[in-house]
C-alpha cells in the first residue's frame, strides 16, 4: 500500500511537470496549428537564467534564500516570455502564411540553435541547484513526502486553475479562444491575431519557465540537452489529452507522469518479471497507441474538420 | 605580336605551375614524415567532459612525443593527432570511424564508451587500423575476435566481479537491487555484478533499468524500495548516478550506493552534493597517486588542462603504447606495427601494459573509493586478474 501511495506522489509531481510544459505546446497548436518544437528549449533556459540569478545572488547578495529563489523564479518567467515571443516574432510569424511545413522546420532549427547558445553560454557541465531550500520530508500513508514535491504540486495546480480563469474568464482568454476557432473572423471582430498570438507565446513561455525550474530543483541537475526529452514527453502528453486542448493538456500531463511512475514500478510484477523497468517507456507509448487508435483526437479532443 | 604575347603568357603560367607543383611536392615530402593518429571520444553532448578529458590524455602524449623526437625505421617523424566527437552516439560513432581512415590515420586512441567502441571497431578492423581504447570496459569489445582491438582498461568481467563480492562479503548486504542505463558499459557491468553477487551467496532483490537520458528514477527507485534492498548498484554515468542518489534520499531509501568508474568523478561530487555521502565507487586501475608515474602525469596535465576528470592517464598511456609499437617495429605501416603491438611490454603511468590475446590489459587492478565530505577516499586496491 506504502509502495502504491508513492508511486502516486512520484506520478503527480512528474504529471504536473509535463503538464506545464504541455500546455505551452497545446495553446501554441490551438492557435496556430504550429507544433513549437522549440518550447522545450524554453524551458531549459528557464532552468537555466533561474540557476545564474541564484547563483550570482547567493554569491553577491545577503538576501534572505526564499526572497532569492523568488527572484530567481520571477527572472525565469520574465526571461522565458521574451524569449517565448521574441521566437515567434522571429522564427514563425515570417512564415505565417508559407506551407504548414516551413514553420515546422524552423521550429526544429530553432530548438538546435537554442541548445547550442545554451552550450556557448552555460558550458557542456551538469549544473546543480544549489542548496537553499532545507528539504524536510514527510510520511503520508507508509509513503515519503518532501516540502519540493508538496510545493510543486500545489504550484501547478494552482498556476493551472490561474490560466483555466485566464482563458474562460478574462477578454484575453476570450480573444484566444476566438482566434484559435478562426483567425480571420477574430480580426473582424476588433481583435488582433498577432498580439493574442504572441500574447499565447508568452503564457507558454511562463509556464515552461516554472517547469524547468521545477525539474532542475526536483530532478537533477540542468544541462543544455535537458529541454529535449522534456519536450518529447510533454508533446506526447498534449497529444494524450487531445492536443490543442487546455483541459486535455493538463490530464495528458498528470496521465502520462502516473503511467510512467505505474508501469516502471508494477510492470515487472503484473507480468511475472517478463518485462521489467526496461519497458517504462514502452509501456507509456503503448498506452499513447491505444488512447490514438480508439480516439484519434485524444482523450479530450473534438473531432474537427480540417480548417480551410 | 598576338601570338608572343600568348606564348609569354603561357610561359608565367607554366612557370607558375611548376612552381606550385613543386611546392606541392616539399608538402607531399614532408607529410609522408607525419604520423597521423587518431583520436575520439565524445567532445560535445552529456558526456562531453569524459571526452575532453580523454582527447587532453592523448594530446599531451602526443605533444611530449613530438618535443622529444620520434624515429621510425631511422626517420624523424611528426605525430598528428586527429580529435574526432562521437557524440558518445553509435551511429556517429561509425562515421567519425571512416572519417579517421579516410584521413589516413594509422591507428586509433578511443573511443571512450564502449557503445561506440564496439560498432567503430569493426571498421577499424576492416581497415586494418588498429585501435586502443583507453575506457571502454564492455566485455563485447575484445570478444569480437579482432585482432586489431586492444584496451588498456580494466574490463567489466573484472571490475564486476569485484563489486559484486565487495557488495556481498565486505558491506555485507545480502539484498542487492542493481540499476542499468541499458548502454553496452551499462549492462555489461551490471550483468557482471549480478553474477558476482549471486555467486558470492547473495540475492538479487530487484532488477531496475534505466536510461542514459533519465531524468527521473523514483519510479524505479519506489519499487526497489519494496523490495527491501539493502544496497542498490547503479551501471551508468555521473548524469544519471548522482541525481539518483538524491532522489533516493529523498524517497527514504537508505541502502548503501554503489557505482563504478562512471560515477567515480569530479562531476558526480559537486552534483551529488551532501547526498552523495557514503557513495562507494570503484575505479579500474590504480590510483592515480599509487600509479608508477601519477604523480608526474598529474602535475603535467593540471598545469596544461586542469584537474583530471578519470580516464586521461589510460589515453596518455594508449598513444605511448601504440608509438612504442611503431618504433619497435620500425614502420608506421598498421600491417607491420600490429604483430608488435601484441608484444607490447610497456611501462606507462597507468602500470605496465602487456596484452592476452584478445587485446585486454593483463596486469589489472580495481580501486575502490568512498564519498566523504564531497571528496573520494580511498578504501582500497583490489586485484581483479582474470582467472
Amino acid at each position: 500500500m506504502d509502495i502504491f501511495v508513492q508511486q502516486l506522489i512520484n506520478g503527480l509531481v512528474l504529471g504536473s511537470i509535463y503538464a506545464l510544459i504541455a500546455l505551452g505546446y497545446t495553446m501554441v497548436y490551438g492557435i496556430l496549428e504550429l507544433i513549437n518544437f522549440a518550447h522545450g528549449e524554453v524551458t531549459m533556459f528557464g532552468a537555466m537564467i533561474c540557476l545564474a540569478i541564484l547563483n550570482a545572488l547567493l554569491l553577491h547578495s545577503g538576501l534572505p534564500p526564499l526572497l532569492i529563489l523568488g527572484i530567481g523564479l520571477v527572472g525565469a518567467i520574465g526571461f522565458c516570455m521574451v524569449l517565448g515571443y521574441a521566437l515567434e516574432r522571429i522564427a514563425y510569424r515570417p512564415l505565417r502564411h508559407a506551407p504548414r511545413l516551413a514553420p515546422l522546420i524552423t521550429a526544429i532549427g530553432m530548438s538546435i540553435v537554442l541548445q547550442n547558445v545554451a552550450m556557448l553560454i552555460w558550458g557542456k557541465k551538469f549544473l546543480s541547484f544549489p542548496d537553499i531550500i532545507p528539504i524536510q520530508r514527510f510520511t503520508i500513508a507508509g509513503a515519503n513526502i518532501t516540502n519540493l514535491q508538496i510545493v510543486i504540486i500545489l504550484l501547478a495546480i494552482l498556476i493551472m486553475i490561474c490560466l483555466w480563469l485566464l482563458i474562460h474568464r478574462t477578454r484575453l482568454g476570450r480573444a484566444m479562444r476566438a482566434t484559435a476557432q478562426s483567425p480571420e473572423l477574430a480580426s473582424l471582430m476588433g481583435i488582433n491575431p498577432n498580439t493574442i498570438i504572441s500574447a499565447t507565446f508568452m503564457i507558454g513561455g511562463a509556464l515552461g519557465a516554472v517547469a524547468g525550474v521545477m525539474v532542475n530543483a526536483y530532478y537533477g541537475p540542468a544541462h543544455y540537452t535537458m529541454g529535449f526529452m522534456l519536450g518529447l514527453k510533454a508533446f506526447t502528453a498534449a497529444v494524450l489529452g487531445g492536443i490543442g486542448n487546455i483541459t486535455g493538456a493538463m490530464f495528458g500531463g498528470l496521465l502520462l507522469g502516473l503511467i510512467e511512475s505505474f508501469g516502471a514500478g508494477y510492470i515487472g510484477q503484473l507480468t511475472g518479471g517478463f518485462m521489467g523497468s526496461n519497458y517504462q517507456h514502452v509501456f507509456a507509448f503503448f498506452v499513447l497507441i491505444l488512447i490514438l487508435v480508439f480516439r484519434p483526437s485524444g482523450l479530450f479532443g473534438e473531432r474537427v474538420g480540417e480548417r480551410a | 605580336m598576338k601570338a608572343v604575347a600568348l606564348g609569354r603568357g603561357t610561359q608565367i603560367f607554366g612557370l607558375i605551375t611548376v612552381v606550385l607543383l613543386a611546392l606541392n611536392g616539399c608538402q607531399q615530402k614532408s607529410a609522408s614524415n607525419v604520423v597521423r593518429i587518431g583520436s575520439v571520444a565524445p567532445l560535445t553532448g552529456a558526456q562531453s567532459h569524459y571526452g575532453k578529458d580523454n582527447d587532453n590524455g592523448a594530446r599531451l602524449a602526443v605533444d611530449e612525443l613530438n618535443a622529444k623526437g620520434v624515429i621510425i625505421g631511422g626517420k624523424k617523424v611528426t605525430i598528428e593527432l586527429i580529435s574526432e566527437d562521437d557524440q558518445a552516439d553509435p551511429r556517429t560513432a561509425t562515421i567519425v570511424a571512416q572519417k579517421l581512415i579516410d584521413k589516413q590515420v594509422k591507428g586509433v586512441i578511443g573511443h571512450l564508451n564502449s557503445g561506440t567502441s564496439i560498432p567503430a571497431s569493426k571498421i577499424y578492423h576492416d581497415a586494418g587500423i588498429p585501435q586502443i581504447s583507453p575506457s571502454a570496459t564492455a566485455i563485447a569489445y575484445t570478444a569480437q575476435g579482432f585482432n586489431s582491438t586492444f584496451r588498456v582498461m580494466t574490463n567489466d568481467r573484472q571490475q564486476g566481479k569485484v563489486l559484486g563480492e565487495y557488495a556481498v562479503k565486505k558491506l555485507g548486504n545480502k539484498a542487492v537491487a542493481i540499476i542499468d542505463d541499458r548502454t553496452a558499459y551499462g549492462q555489461g557491468l551490471a550483468d557482471e555484478v549480478a553474477k558476482a553477487v549471486e555467486a558470492a551467496g547473495g540475492k538479487i532483490a530487484s532488477r531496475q533499468y534505466t536510461t542514459d537520458s533519465a531524468t527521473d528514477f523514483t519510479a524505479i527507485l519506489t519499487a526497489i524500495k519494496g523490495a527491501n534492498a539493502d544496497v542498490v548498484f547503479y551501471g551508468g554515468m555521473d548524469p544519471q548516478g548522482a541525481p539518483l542518489v538524491k532522489q533516493m534520499r529523498n524517497l527514504g531509501l537508505h541502502a548503501n550506493y554503489l557505482g563504478a568508474d562512471g560515477i567515480k568523478t569530479l562531476e558526480y561530487l559537486t552534483l551529488a552534493g551532501k547526498d552523495g555521502d557514503a557513495t562507494i565507487a570503484s575505479m579500474p586501475g590504480l590510483p592515480l597517486e599509487k600509479m608508477p608515474g601519477g604523480k608526474e602525469f598529474n602535475a603535467k596535465f593540471t598545469a596544461k588542462y586542469g584537474p583530471i576528470q578519470v580516464y586521461a592517464p589510460y589515453a596518455y598511456d594508449a598513444v605511448n603504447v601504440l608509438i612504442d609499437a611503431m618504433v619497435r617495429a620500425g614502420s608506421s605501416d598498421p600491417a607491420k606495427y600490429l604483430p608488435e603491438l601484441h608484444k607490447t611490454q610497456f611501462k606507462g603511468v597507468t602500470g605496465d601494459i602487456s596484452f592476452d590475446d584478445n587485446g585486454d590489459v593483463k596486469a589489472v587492478a580495481i580501486t575502490l573509493y568512498k564519498d566523504v565530505n564531497g571528496q573520494w577516499e580511498l578504501l582500497e586496491t583490489l586485484s581483479g586478474n582474470a582467472p
